[in-house]
């Protein structure tokens, strides 16, 4: 078991904030065509949190591998590595109240240096790089920091348009105390002019959110002669503290 | 000008995609020896309480696919109802069960196969009990922000009729889409993304 909130306060366990809608995509975005046949079309059913959604396992750090951060060797044969440039991916696992949010397992897929995933439905041209599986898997700690090593992807093409391209992507998913925090979402690389040509970034309708979803380069924490570091920042959904505070158990 | 309230906005979601198995189901997409098993792959052991029930889950798309790149996670109470969560106030959960567990479907099939326990029964915000159920959870290639639902069980009739989940929905003709229908040990649940069948999603 990780440490899960304060030490010396009970685990919290109140409803979360209800989800900006406006922020995250829209279920329905013919520009990204797959979408058309997998979007429910009704309204979702609006209801505050029950107990089913504010709670959630727990993801204890015994469960980690000593390599499972480390996308760069992960895969790789004994001394050998992932080709292409390294850097280090760090930040925060934070909730909409900007408290730090300990015990927060993220897992991260990505391609390779070259745009390729190791997957047996991809087919496109470039090829796979022997040293790289393209997971990884981390637990933030208690102030919710985290950090893992990898290689920066590669843009690849993909059947939408005629001719789309991903920008540099690692896909995150962030599972956070309550089921209901529950998020998959992508990471893109500051700088990149591939970001505001691709039909799913363009499924984000604010600017500001897209920016969200951007690391920035940080030279700081960059490890000099060995490798660059990108800071992301991710943010779950907050709770409300009164919901059960207010009310004696069971009523 | 009011005092600011200094709140984060939740990263925004992004779709899971094609190749959500490489990072939540590696070794189901053969990429083995990064991590000794998927997790969420076994809910059950010897020692688990309760009864022992097959969930078979589908995601169906807008034209009668079956989705055969979608992830699906459940959670559920144990067969006391009880979370084992922190979150859980009420006592402790069966030590042998820890209530989640995830999927890809099948990549000819697209059938999803969860060996668990049936839930008991956990109280609604005011106290009633709600009816035993699975919180589902949906991501895919194609699905832009993972989509909330639930499984509740067709031979837990009386329980169904008082949930106050259930309740909620308007329009009565839709409830059937949230109960899977037993056929011996094994429950049959049918997601459907849309159409006159569109299973009732969550925004919980
Ligand atoms: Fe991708």
């Amino acid at each position: 078991m990780s440490n899960i909130g304060a030490p010396n306060r009970p685990p919290e366990a109140g409803a979360f904030f209800q989800r900006d809608r406006d922020w995250h995509p829209p279920a329905f975005t013919p520009g990204y065509k797959t979408s058309v046949l997998r979007s429910p079309r009704r309204a979702l059913l609006s209801l505050n949190s029950t107990i089913s959604e504010i709670t959630g396992p727990v993801f204890g750090h015994d469960m980690l591998g000593e390599l499972d951060d480390d996308m760069i060797v992960n895969f790789a044969k004994p001394g050998e590595s992932a080709i292409g440039p390294r850097i280090m991916v760090y930040g925060r696992v934070l909730d909409e109240r900007g408290i730090g949010v300990p015990g927060v397992l993220i897992e991260v897929w990505q391609a390779n240096a070259g745009g390729r995933y190791r997957h047996k439905k991809e087919s496109y041209l470039a090829p796979l790089d022997p040293n790289f599986g393209g997971c990884g898997r981390t637990i933030s700690g208690d102030d919710g920091s985290y950090c893992f090593r990898t290689i920066q992807p590669g843009p690849y093409p993909w059947p939408n348009g005629p001719n789309d391209w991903r920008p540099a992507h690692i896909h995150f998913s962030v599972f956070g105390h309550g089921f209901g925090q529950r998020l998959i979402t992508q990471m893109y690389f500051e700088g990149d002019p591939m970001i505001w040509k691709c039909p799913i970034v363009k499924t984000i309708n604010d600017p500001q959110a897209i920016e969200q979803l951007t690391a920035a380069l940080d030279m700081q924490a960059t490890l000099p002669m060995d490798m660059r570091a990108y800071k992301f920042d991710i943010v779950l959904r907050g709770r409300r503290s009164t919901m059960f505070e207010n009310r004696r158990e069971g009523n | 000008m009011a005092q600011k309230l200094d709140r984060l906005k939740e990263s925004p979601s992004q779709t899971a995609g094609p190749y959500v198995h490489i990072g939540l189901t590696p070794n189901f997409a053969d990429i083995g020896g990064v991590y000794p098993d998927d997790l969420g792959a076994a809910m059950v052991g010897d020692k688990t309480k309760g009864e022992r029930i097959t969930v078979k889950m589908r995601v169906i798309d807008g034209a009668g696919t079956p989705l055969k790149d979608a992830l699906i996670e459940i959670w559920q109470a144990d067969a006391a109802g009880l979370y084992n969560s922190p979150a859980e106030r009420r006592g402790a959960a069966d030590p042998h069960f820890t209530g989640w567990g995830r999927r890809a479907t099948d990549m000819v099939s697209g059938e999803c196969v969860f060996e668990t326990i049936k839930p008991g029964r956990v109280p609604f915000n005011d106290g009633r009990p709600m009816a035993p159920h699975l919180t589902v959870w949906i991501v895919a290639r194609g699905i832009n922000i993972g989509l909330h639902t639930r499984m509740y069980f067709g031979d837990e009739e009386a329980a169904n009729a008082e949930d106050p989940v259930l309740a909620r929905i308007e329009h009565k003709v839709r409830v059937p889409t949230l109960i899977a229908q037993r056929s011996g040990d094994t429950y049959v649940f049918d997601i459907q993304l849309q159409g006159d069948d569109e299973t009732v999603f969550f925004d919980i």
